[in-house]
């Protein structure tokens, strides 16, 4: 097994690299504190051509496979968490429907302009009486001759207020169950599309998450995403997809975390020496490496298994699970050895704690991914 | 139009510099295109994109350098030549010089750009030199180009004040900070970079060896600037203080 980085994907990182480290590390703190992300950064991470990572090239993104995009994940997770979360979730699980399930015409009308950032992608599941219970939707889909009718709520729906294109799964019939439910692909300008209060949370500033209304919203046939009746496994596939991604994402938080921790042990003095001498700190900065490197191992992996179109369900649950436990100690870890600085807001630190909570949580918690793992040791006897 | 762009390869201006026996140690070094060269190849892109043509960027060394080229044909160049320095140990700008002006004298060109100077040895010397062996004009230091035809408008920078000339193609000119704001390689510009044509030519083909340098410039010793030393602590009452100021600064 080779984990290394061609060439090619090498330069995209440092390209990657040089535009988070110039343009949007610096305005860290702007976000965090204007809870928006500066259009000129969006603008610029436009034309750098971010926003169409894991769009095929013919229709002009930049069709890298898992191993490149979780490449250029981790590169993203160095810096503000809600900038990643904007271009992650559109290039995960906003956009990856389309890409894997759509039909031509459906690839053709939304993809370049999903690959330029023209329209951002969301993914719609979540309802208040449905979150990790996935398959209890309330949105209800009438087939009214050569439309759907739409009609319910979704919440927590991230990058909703900068959304264009929306994946939506709703219930066309409920007598099935989880097999009633179809996914859609939703415009805001859709009649009868309305977004909700914008919601205020924790952490992951500048990321908007918001509720949608569709109010007999009209959604055309040819807007049906995959078959009628498998729009809940189409939501399972889409997270699954993700899941590699949202660990780079976590290790390259996790990085960014060792080196501020570097930084800061060398330059802190306390009993007359730098804190990096005393054994306790660096007991925990050898932990945040362990953690660090199994994280890296595993997700590249992953990713590379995907590459082999192997089955990784357990592996990407594995991935999802232990990236976000590990990002969540780290910080921990990070908070810890900075002290008092490290709660303090004018620093980065505090904000990477609280990012990193969300992550035990979205695209499936923790204790999802372990019903997950184990219900593939249950059907592989444990191998 | 035929622009061509020379390009140096040279340390990132973050690496820590190490002198090593006499030498700067590179070993496990980031390198960069030459700042002051990029505001060159991102002019010469910009004026292709108004005028039309071609853009080609040249640079003298190994074939290390090919990842710097790459990255100028991911910016937008259309070509990229890499002269290679083989086994030619010392080379001053005069020989760099000459090696520039031997390639592009066979060559069409009509604009030339260049960096100012290089962040690293920051002699300035190779764009005027390679003007002067072609016997064209050179503008150095522009922060400014207006191409009208075959009439060039140049706002220079002359130490902090401005100056406009005019000269006619064809023309060398050195970018100064402040010409423009190069753009970061997109990363579809870098997936199309690998298919641009990178061509490697030796000294052979330029019909030179190592009898035609000569040096005309001698490293006497490498250093590094002294450390700067540790501010000194004036103690006492504000007035004391005050006194004791004086006295240091009058010396």
């Amino acid at each position: 097994m080779d984990f290394s980085l061609t060439e090619e994907i090498k330069f995209l990182c440092k390209g990657v690299q040089k535009f988070v480290k110039e343009e949007v590390e610096p305005v860290a703190m702007e976000i965090e504190q204007s809870n928006e992300i500066p259009e000129i950064v969006k603008e610029k991470s436009k034309e750098l051509g971010l926003f169409g990572i894991s769009i095929p090239e013919e229709y002009g993104g930049l069709g890298l496979d898992m191993v490149g995009k979780c490449a250029i994940y981790e590169e993203l997770g160095k810096t503000h968490n809600g900038y990643t979360t904007l271009i992650g979730a559109h290039t995960g699980i906003g956009s990856v429907g389309i890409v894997e399930l759509g039909t031509e015409d459906q690839k053709q009308k939304y993809l370049p302009k999903m690959a330029t950032g023209e329209w951002i992608g969301a993914f719609a599941l979540t309802e208040p009486s449905a979150g990790s219970n996935a398959a209890n939707l309330k949105t209800r889909a009438e087939k009214k001759g050569d439309k759907y009718i739409l009609n319910g709520s979704k919440h927590y729906i991230t990058n909703a207020v900068d959304g264009h294109v929306f994946t939506v799964m709703a219930v066309t019939d409920p007598t099935k169950g989880a097999k009633g439910i179809t996914s859609f692909i939703v415009e805001k300008d859709f009649p009868g599309f309305q977004l909700g209060a914008v919601e205020e949370k924790m952490g992951l500033r500048g990321s908007h998450s918001a509720e949608l209304f569709f109010e007999d919203m009209e959604v055309p046939v040819e807007n049906v995403l995959g078959e009628e009746g498998q729009g809940y496994v189409n939501a399972l596939k889409i997270l699954a997809n993700g899941r590699a991604g949202l660990a780079a994402r976590n290790l390259g938080s996790c990085v960014k975390l060792l080196e501020h921790c570097m930084d800061y042990v060398f330059e802190r003095k306390q009993f007359g020496k730098p804190l990096f001498e005393q054994q306790a700190i660096q007991h925990m900065l050898a932990d945040i490496s362990v953690q660090i490197e199994t994280l890296r191992s595993l997700t590249y992996r992953v990713a590379w298994m995907t590459d082999q179109k192997q089955r990784v369900v357990r592996e990407a649950a594995i991935a999802k699970l232990y990236g976000s436990e590990v990002y969540n100690k780290v910080a921990d870890l990070a908070v810890q050895i900075h002290g008092g600085v490290g709660y303090m807001k004018d620093y980065p630190i505090e904000r990477y704690f609280r990012d990193a909570r969300i992550t035990k949580i979205y695209e499936g918690t923790s204790e999802i991914q372990r019903n997950i793992i184990a219900g593939e040791l249950k059907r592989g006897g444990g191998k | 139009m035929n622009i061509f762009v020379l390009m140096k390869r040279t340390f990132d201006t973050e690496e820590q510099i190490v002198v090593k026996d006499e030498q700067v140690d590179e070993s496990g070094a980031e390198f960069i295109i030459n700042p002051y060269d990029e505001y060159a190849i991102e002019e010469a892109i910009l004026q292709r994109d108004e005028h039309g043509g071609e853009v080609t960027v040249v640079t003298v060394g190994d074939e290390e350098a090919e990842k710097e080229l790459r990255t100028a044909l991911a910016m937008g160049a259309d070509k990229g030549v890499l002269i290679d320095r083989e086994e030619i140990e010392e080379l001053d700008q005069a020989g760099i010089a000459l090696i520039l002006s031997t390639y592009l004298s066979e060559q069409e060109y009509d604009l030339i750009l260049c960096g100012n100077v290089a962040v690293d040895g920051g002699s300035g010397q190779v764009g005027p030199r390679v003007a002067e062996r072609l016997g064209i004009a050179q503008v150095t230091t522009a922060t400014a180009i207006t191409i009208n035809g075959s009439q060039v408008t140049i706002r220079r920078d002359v130490e902090g004040d401005e100056e406009e000339v005019e000269v006619s193609l064809p023309v060398l000119i050195t970018a100064q900070q402040g010409l423009n704001d190069p753009r970061y390689p997109s990363l579809p510009g870098i997936m199309k970079a690998k298919k641009k044509p990178l061509e490697v030519i030796d000294l052979d083909d330029l019909d030179l060896d190592e009898e035609d340098f000569e040096l005309k410039t001698r490293n006497v010793e490498v250093f590094l600037p002294p450390k700067k030393e540790s501010g000194e602590m004036i103690d006492g009452e504000p007035a004391e203080q005050v006194k004791t100021l004086i006295a240091a600064l009058k010396i």
